[in-house]
């Protein structure tokens, strides 16, 4: 076996409040294929972007060896000086520019100056034929499909002579068609000599490619394992990758006794919606679930599982394109094609991202919480400002929210304080159903237990909940009952005496099949 | 992120309490208010130092009756186009328009009363209805199409600037009737005695202080009412006495000169009701929500096209009451009236604190920075400064405003 190319070693980033990666080590061997798994918010994105620069030299502990050399990357610029390339999830090309031009973006063929167009087209082609991408290299970014995009980015890699290679969830976005070539051509390109790093948490990619998997879990390395040894089962990742100690605290809780004969709070059926642009990718197809009142239900999932996409399309087709299902709350059938409608039915949508879809970040704690409901705070259009500073008050206290009065801009509290402004702003709006997604992401554990707290008052007081979550833990200590999705599908229901992690993952990380 | 993480319960914040009359003296209490609040009362302090300065460079001619009474005329329209274009800001829009769309208005006023003799209170509601037309069709395109502000209301400036040129065959035209030309220069008529003073400015001024009087101190009973903390009687009774003495002063330069200018107390009822409209209505809430974050508004059940609509609706009705304002003043329609007022506008707006990226910003606010503007032009021109250096200065000012809002914003870390 060839020796290491890439070390890392006792890696710890910390961001404000949160401690990403504590202690972390990992090694590459020379021209090997190494996975990394984890759940979502293990540190995977985190520990990328240290070997990349993107967060630089400084702000983390721990030392990089790159090809036995000591490297303080300062930015992108530097690891790539290196061969060190990393593809993000998000694709960085510029739709409006052409194949060729995005290949060498930052970094053109020109003299003086002025861009040398053939020599450009001729090292274009060549790197499209390297990377198995039949397009002319004038063709425009837009005009070409998303697997194919993600070969103009390996194809951009190698002109930078990578020779190491991070791709992060490469066919999170791809159909499997796309995902096959690509796959392959990790493989062709292993053949070249170059070494890669590819996370991903699709278990049956890792075992077509990777020959060896490292498993990170809060922030910490667990283990790497030798993937083509007959030992390493997925259900042997999959153990790495939840098999935390419990050392979570949740409310008491009993769980709910559902209630004969009462149709359920709401109702979903065959839910199927289309991604906004790629109009032949179903982000979720058929979906079925149900929640009644004074119920916790969780959803389960890895990310572009469907989740938030099933919940926002839902929640007035607020996302992508809605193909068929109907909805029914209290065994009778609504429609929710409007935000405003939704919220007419008693439903509220938390959103994952605070940041971008909750809040206005501008503007102060109160009005943020009576946004929603503003009618409850105002006559024939006026809004009783005092009222509604009596209101943003009360929630200040009862939700604990930590900031020295109500006319504080949200933008600069915590997150965990950001969350609970957010949910008090939907509970102030007085729904039956709240539908949350992923409301502990990003607080620290002791916001987090306030949070459950208020979830719990939440279902004790008869609404109904579903929970939307990747922290596997947070869903087995407060649902009654879980759904789990894959790719779009439900791939699973699971009472909460039946959950466990190993459970919950396996059917998380079912790419085809649906049990139902 | 996930766990495992060494809780960090941030410090307990101190209770919010800006109230009750004990603990830090009077003079804590206002710096205070001044940090919290320094956008809005930078401006108002950079406004009276300009007011100062002038006074002094011109040796006191800035603040004669007369000079304040034409202050008031000469910046009218432009205040009321703030007032708009504020609105339109907020909401993360801009209007190049309403420039040429006040310079139509005024034409089409024209054709109307002085080609057809048509009674000036008919033509004034015709007009505003085309300023209304007008806004809902840029509006329209913008919100519901999707058209960017600034590519239709572009098209829009071009557009009515022709149709006026079109009204008016390239001719101005004038005179308006007497009724109408009260709107730019009018006053307001003398009653009673004399007193040296102008009758009905002084009781209208002292009604005004009535009004403040008695707002202010309901407020105060109501915020008791819903058991909230109010600010400290001290601070209270000072914030009375600079409003009532601020409204007195006025009263008195205006009351000692020709009165209350007709298009002030137009523009005080504008200033009032729409500072009133962006604070505590729920169509106010809804421009400031919008603007400060669209996805998160759109989530929040806030139906964006139509606020969009709604306020560029707005600005147009608000467009075609300046372009009246300045017709009349100006005793004629001229094709090349209302150049280049959209800029002055849109100046204003950001002096007084607006953002460009939206969710920012006062009605009294685009008022200060339109009286920081005024206040300059007026002042130069006393000091006879040619409008060569007048633009300099003024364009000088503006970057000054926004330079020392984006620095201040730098420091405090937000």
């Amino acid at each position: 076996m060839a020796g290491p190319v890439l070390e890392m070693r006792s890696i710890v980033k910390t961001f404000p409040g949160v401690k990403a990666l504590s202690d972390v080590n990992l090694t590459v061997r020379q021209g090997e294929v190494h996975a990394i798994c984890g759940e979502n918010g293990a540190g995977k994105s985190t520990l990328m972007k240290v070997l990349s620069g993107v967060h630089p030299h400084g702000t983390y502990e721990g030392e990089i060896l790159f090809d036995s050399e000591v490297c303080r990357f300062k930015d992108i610029r530097a690891s790539e000086h290196h061969g060190i390339v990393i593809i993000h999830q998000e694709l960085a090309l510029v739709p409006f520019l052409s194949i060729a031009e995005n290949i060498f973006l930052g970094n053109e063929h020109a003299t003086r100056g002025f861009i040398n167009w053939n020599d450009t087209l001729k090292h274009a082609t060549e790197l499209l034929r390297r990377v198995g991408l039949d397009e002319h290299p004038e063709t425009r970014v837009a005009d070409i499909g998303v697997g194919k995009q993600q070969l103009v980015e390996i194809a951009k890699a190698l002109s930078k002579s990578v020779r190491l290679l991070i791709l992060d969830e490469p066919t999170a976005a791809l159909n499997d068609e796309d995902s096959g070539k690509l796959l392959d051509l990790i493989l062709e390109l292993k053949n070249q000599g170059i070494t890669s790093i590819i996370i991903s948490h699709k278990l049956n990619e890792i075992r077509k490619v990777a020959d060896s998997v490292t498993i990170l879990r809060d922030g910490r390395t667990i283990e790497t394992l030798d993937v083509k040894a007959p030992e390493t089962t997925e259900e042997r990742i999959i153990a790495g990758m939840v098999g935390r100690d419990l050392d979570h605290r949740f409310p008491e809780r009993t769980p709910h006794k559902p209630e004969e004969g009462a149709a359920p709070a709401l109702e979903i059926r065959n839910w199927t919606v289309f991604h906004p642009i790629d109009q032949q990718r179903k982000v979720v197809d058929d979906v079925s679930i149900q929640v009644r009142r004074g119920e916790i239900v969780g959803i389960a999932g890895l990310m572009g599982a469907g989740r938030t996409e099933l919940a926002m399309n839902l929640f007035g087709r607020t996302y992508g394109r809605y193909a068929q299902g109907t909805v029914l709350k209290d065994g009778k059938e609504i429609r929710t094609r409007t935000v405003a409608e939704a919220v007419g039915h008693g439903i509220a949508y938390v959103t994952e991202d605070r940041k971008h879809y909750g809040l206005n970040l501008i503007d102060t704690i109160n009005r943020n919480i009576s946004l929603t409901a503003l009618k409850k705070v105002s006559r024939r259009g006026v809004v009783d400002e005092h009222e509604e500073r009596q209101v943003a008050e009360g929630y200040r206290t009862s939700m604990n929210i930590k900031a020295p009065t109500v006319f504080e801009p949200v933008g600069k509290l915590s997150g965990g304080n950001q969350q609970k402004v957010v949910l008090s702003k939907w509970i102030f709006a007085g729904p039956e159903v709240l539908i949350l997604d992923e409301p502990t992401r990003g607080i620290d554990v002791g916001a987090k237990y306030e949070i459950y707290t208020v979830i719990d008052r939440l279902a004790a007081q008869g609404k109904a909940v579903v929970f939307i979550s990747s922290e596997l833990p947070e869903l087995l200590g407060m649902c009654d009952r879980i759904y789990t999705m894959a790719a779009g599908r439900l791939t699973g229901e699971v009472p909460r005496a039946e959950a466990t992690q190993e459970v919950l993952m396996r059917h998380m990380t079912k790419d085809k099949e649906v049990t139902r | 992120m996930s766990t495992d993480v060494t809780a960090r319960t941030p410090a307990p914040a101190p209770p919010g309490k800006s109230g009750s009359a004990t603990g830090g003296s009077l003079l804590q209490l206002m710096l205070n208010g001044l940090r919290r609040n320094m956008r809005q009362y930078g401006m108002l302090i950079a406004l009276g130092l300009i007011v100062v300065l002038f006074e002094i460079w011109t040796g006191g001619d800035l603040l004669l009756p007369r000079n304040v009474s034409n202050l008031v005329l000469q910046n009218s329209y432009i205040l009321i186009l703030a007032i708009g274009m504020m609105l339109v800001i907020i909401a993360g829009h801009i209007d190049l328009s309403v420039g040429s769309l006040t310079a139509f208005v005024g034409a089409f006023a024209a054709v109307l009363t002085v080609q057809h003799g048509m009674a000036w209170p008919l033509a004034l509601v015709l007009c505003l209805l085309v300023g209304a037309v007008a806004g809902s069709v840029q509006g329209f395109l913008i919100a519901y199409l999707g058209i960017p502000s600034f590519i239709v209301t572009l098209a829009g400036m071009l557009l009515f600037r022709g149709l006026t040129e079109i009204l008016l065959k390239g001719q101005t035209l004038g005179p308006f009737p007497n009724g109408l030309q009260k709107i730019g220069n009018g006053f307001l008529p003398e009653a009673g005695p004399n007193t040296n003073y102008h009758n009905l400015t002084l009781l209208l001024g002292l009604v005004l202080i009535a009004a403040v009087v008695w707002q202010e101190t309901q407020d105060r009973r109501r915020q008791r009412e819903f058991a909230l903390d109010v600010p400290p009687a001290k601070l209270f009774v000072l914030k009375l006495v600079a409003l009532v003495a601020a409204i007195l002063v006025l009263t008195l330069l205006l009351a000692s000169y020709k009165g209350a200018p007709i298009v002030l107390i137009i523009l005080g009822v504008l200033v009032v009701g729409y500072g009133y409209v962006m604070r505590n209505a729920v169509f106010g809430r809804h421009i400031y929500a919008i603007g400060g974050n669209l996805p998160a508004a759109k989530l929040s059940g806030v139906k964006d096209k139509r606020v969009t609509f709604q306020v560029f609706l707005n600005m147009g009705v608000l467009a075609a009451l300046a372009g009246l304002v300045v017709a009349a003043r100006l005793n004629a329609a001229s094709p090349k009236a209302g150049v280049n007022f959209e800029l002055e506008a849109i100046a204003s707006s950001f002096i007084g604190g607006a953002s460009m990226s939206g969710g920012v910003g006062t009605v009294l606010g685009a008022i200060i920075g339109g009286l920081v503007l005024g206040v300059l032009n007026n002042g130069m021109n006393l000091l006879s400064v040619g409008t060569d250096w007048q633009q300099v200065i003024k364009g000088l000012a503006l970057l000054v405003a926004v330079g020392f809002d984006v620095w201040n914003k730098r420091k405090s870390g937000s």
